[in-house]
């Protein structure tokens, strides 16, 4: 078990699977983006030169899972628009809004080699949930 | 795959019953190699298709089928509306409209190989590929809902191709029936510098030579000679598409739930097609559809454009164009009648065969062209649409060869540098802007496309005419 907080990838045939810890939710949340930028590039890499709000009303009847498809959506859209990678993330959640601060930069093909492009975060193997020891896990399936 | 969980009806056709919750039956067209090879998930995504409201026939499973979110990729499942038929955007999938067109050049492949590596590097600069690449073309939203509404058709129109193209192209360029209404500002910010752009992941631009004729006649209808030079282009709706499924599928958790259908899995969301939700997500598909369409003209223009210069004699006529990412109302014969259905197909080509009245007159006699993509090492496929076609599975086929290891078990052993320079020695020139992504495009990632083809031919969804090899390949 990766102790909190922190991330990791995991197997998916056609694509790949996301995964974040952290003591919350909202941590694991954090971590499960900074999984989503290591599919494009080394998230080491991404200098925090520019910073990206995103404000997500709650619309989901408390359902955290339905929620962290909603943030990945926001992050990857954030992404494709202003042709970003993002590498350090800030999230809190309340009742009624998920609020994110997101430090990047502009793509830079030489430096960042992206390698994909990610389309769309998925239902598929979707799962925020709290494990054996305690932190928080977000985890699913982004579509590459 | 376990195959003892299957019956087989023949060589290469096998069926998992309706059992449970399971309205129809599965049936998947693969050999036991394939089939062997197959993820136990295709089983498991085809069967909770099976379940979902209206479905008709069988929920049908390619010989390239692998796992994917909700339907497998290379499933394809009909509805009925008159009895309750859903439409899932889960089950077009998020590249809405992904597709292949493959253009003849007349150039014989000595032509491009004494150019082979300024081709390669001018097609490489014009044709913007890969993550953070612009497109030249930037739309207003008069401009895109024009777009949306006309397809290819639009493109042709803005100057971007010739008009015969047209009757080239599925539905002749333009999908009828697409709603620009639906499409979010969202989505069209999304592709307000993306189009005429080829994307990343498995996409991809080949010049590639005729290496191998298996139907001479129809070769001949398809214009494909041996030792003759083609292009083919691989992309989709772009960054439209992905916003459109990411939206609708949210949109459909609810819909699906209002109208009490349980699902298996939340990626099977869908909603009646008689309903508002599911004619707002036909509307916005089919405008995804018109994106991918327009996108592929704008960027068979930029081609021209470069083989132009290089050719000032060749003429760049496109063959067809395909897509495999659909879902689409077309007349079907099942359990002995006529019947109005909505066809997904994700993953999976449309191969109409010969005397198809959607087909253009030319392909008539013989039937649809069926372009399968394999990956960047192997080659690639032309087949065509045979007449079992539909009794096999709605008059569908194949799409590409399919992956067999995911993208971080293939750069845990391959490095990009590594794969272009193999290529490179057997005559392939790669060109991309992310070493990282090519190593994840391994050839070796993937299925033999060989034992697809062969295994769709038997199946009898469609028959091979001509294998392609790639000399040159561009990639997102």
């Amino acid at each position: 078990m990766t102790r909190a907080p922190g991330w990791e990838h995991f197997e998916h045939m056609a694509d790949i699977g996301v995964r974040g810890y952290g003591r919350t939710p909202a941590e694991a949340f954090a971590q499960a983006a900074i999984a989503l930028t290591a599919v494009v590039t080394d998230p080491a890499k991404v200098r925090p030169e520019e910073k990206v709000e995103i404000e997500l009303e709650r619309d989901d009847d408390g359902d955290l899972e339905l929620l962290l498809v909603d943030f990945l959506d926001a992050v990857i859209y954030e992404m494709a628009v202003r042709k970003m990678l993002f590498g350090r993330f800030e999230v809190t959640i309340d009742d009624y809004r998920l609020k994110a601060v997101l430090w990047g930069e502009p793509v830079d093909r030489e430096r960042h080699q992206p390698a994909v492009e990610v389309k769309g975060a998925t239902y598929t193997e979707l799962k925020v949930a709290r494990t054996d020891d305690g932190c928080w896990l977000a985890q699913c399936v982004l579509d590459v | 795959m376990d195959i003892g969980k299957l019956e087989r009806i023949d060589e290469t056709v096998w069926r998992i019953p309706a059992t449970g919750r399971m309205r129809v039956p599965v049936l998947i067209y693969a050999d036991e190699a394939l089939i062997r090879d197959m993820d136990d998930k295709v089983a498991e995504q085809a069967a909770n298709v099976a379940t979902l409201p209206g479905i008709v026939g069988a929920c049908y499973v390619m010989p390239d089928a692998h796992w994917g979110y909700g339907f497998p990729i290379g499933g394809v499942a009909a509805f009925d509306p008159e009895e309750g038929g859903v439409v899932s955007a889960g089950g077009v999938g998020f590249d809405i409209s992904c597709g292949v067109r493959t253009l003849t050049t007349g150039l014989r492949r000595e032509a491009v190989e004494a150019v082979k590596q300024t081709l390669a590097e001018a097609l490489f600069a014009a044709i913007p590929a890969g993550v953070g690449s612009r497109g030249e073309i930037r739309l207003d939203d008069a401009e895109m809902t024009a777009m949306l509404r006309g397809g290819a058709r639009w493109a042709v129109e803005r100057g971007y191709g010739r008009p015969e193209d047209l009757e080239r192209i599925e539905e002749r360029g333009c999908m009828a029936d697409a709603d620009p209404a639906q499409v979010s500002a969202r989505a069209r910010e999304r592709q307000r510098r993306e189009m005429g752009t080829l994307g990343s992941g498995n996409h991809y631009l080949e010049v590639q030579v005729v290496e191998q004729i298996f139907d001479p006649e129809v070769a001949e209808v398809f214009d494909l000679r041996p030792g003759e030079i083609v292009v083919t282009i691989h992309c989709g709706s772009r960054g439209l598409g992905h916003q459109i499924a990411s939206e609708f599928l949210k949109k459909m958790q609810r819909a699906a739930k209002a109208a009490g259908i349980e699902l298996p899995d939340r990626e099977l969301a869908c909603a009646p097609i008689d309903s508002p939700a599911g004619q707002s997500y036909l509307g916005a598909m089919r405008a995804g559809i018109n994106c991918a369409l327009a996108n592929r003209q704008i960027i068979t223009h930029l081609v021209r454009r470069v083989f132009g210069e290089f050719f000032p004699e060749a003429d760049l006529k496109l063959i067809y164009d395909v897509s495999h990412n659909t879902c689409k109302q077309e007349t079907h014969e099942v359990e002995g009648r006529r019947r109005e259905l909505f066809v997904h197909r994700k993953g999976a080509t449309r191969a109409f065969g010969p005397g198809h009245p959607a087909l253009p007159a030319v392909f008539r006699p013989v039937g649809q062209p069926v372009i399968i993509g394999g990956s960047m090492g192997t080659g690639s496929y032309i087949l065509v649409g045979r007449p079992e076609s539909e009794k096999r599975a709605l008059s569908s086929a194949c799409h590409g060869a399919g992956r067999c290891l995911s993208r971080r078990q293939a750069t845990k052993i391959w490095k990009g540098r590594e794969v272009v320079a193999q290529l490179e020695q057997e005559g392939i020139l790669v060109r991309s802007p992310s070493m990282r992504g090519v190593a994840e495009e391994a050839p070796q990632a993937y299925k033999s496309v060989d034992a697809v083809v062969r295994a769709a031919e038997r199946a009898g969804l469609a028959k091979r005419v001509a294998r392609l090899r790639p000399l040159i390949c561009i990639k997102g």
